[in-house]
């Protein structure tokens, strides 16, 4: 299962087949359909996130193998304006746009993993994963 | 996508087919509110069974199709959201406070009745007002 899959973020139809697709791909990779609705939900944060902030950008699927666990790997990236204060934009509640603030903050809390690296004026990576034990 | 929108008596009850856009859910809240008004509606019901996320955006938009409504003299009741939409809902720390829910469309349907109800006892003074 080395699959990948790219989707390029443009409007809004995007942020919905970017969810999708990593809904079918949580699926393949043997996730829950419980799982396969928080994957899809922190998607669609980050997703959204890009079009608001970066006007532009593209989400990376993929699956991963780690010792007993499978995985899912999302990767999001653009190069948008930035964000000046990772760690405030990570706080529930602060929003630049208007949002309700919850996007970057409730993506982190549906994940296993997630890494935020951006450079003001060059953009911005979020990189998140869920992982589940492979059943012997 | 639009989503269609039923009229039942004083009820507006609209349906959502399938996963919905941003633009779309604008829409939807546009086309309700305006529809209060235009079939002097009393309640609006929402039915999201079909969608499979609800994200931030979703639930702004339902919020604001509630509070909008009732401004306009319309109780709105969600209806249908799936376990585990809600289980992830409520991981990213959305809440539609304020906001009334219920299990399927039946439910929902009995609820506005039961609304409708309790307004005409308390203007029969049969129930305090409060």
């Amino acid at each position: 299962m080395a699959e990948e899959l790219l989707v390029p973020i443009a409007a809004d139809v995007d942020v919905v087949s970017a969810r999708q697709k990593g809904r079918e791909l949580a699926a393949e990779a043997g996730f829950s359909s419980g799982d396969q609705t928080v994957i899809a939900a922190a998607i669609s944060e980050i997703a959204r996130n890009i079009l608001m902030y970066a006007k532009r950008g593209e989400i990376v699927l993929r699956v991963v193998m780690n010792g007993d666990l499978d995985g899912v790997v999302i990767v999001a990236r653009d190069q948008g304006p930035g964000i000046p204060d990772v760690a405030r934009a990570l706080q529930d509640g602060y929003s630049t746009s208007g949002g309700l603030g919850l996007g970057l903050p409730g993506a982190r809390r549906l994940m296993d993993d997630f890494d935020v690296a951006s450079t003001p004026g060059k953009g911005t990576t979020v990189t998140m994963k869920k992982w589940r034990r492979r059943h012997a | 996508m639009e989503v269609p929108i039923l009229k039942q008596g004083h009820y507006l009850i609209a349906s959502i087919q399938s996963a919905l856009t941003d633009a779309d859910l604008s829409q939807l809240r546009e086309a309700l509110i305006e529809r209060v008004g235009k079939y002097r509606s009393r309640g609006v019901i929402v039915d999201v069974t079909a969608l499979d996320v609800m994200d931030s955006f979703a639930v702004r938009t339902l919020r604001d199709i509630a509070h909008m409504a009732r401004l306009r003299g319309a109780e709105t009741v969600i209806v249908g959201i799936q376990p585990e939409v809600a289980f992830a809902m409520v991981q990213l720390g959305l809440t539609l406070k304020g906001v009334s829910t219920a299990l399927d469309l039946e439910e929902g349907l009995a609820f506005l009745d039961r609304q409708a109800r309790e307004r005409i006892e308390r203007v029969q003074g049969r129930i305090p007002r409060g």
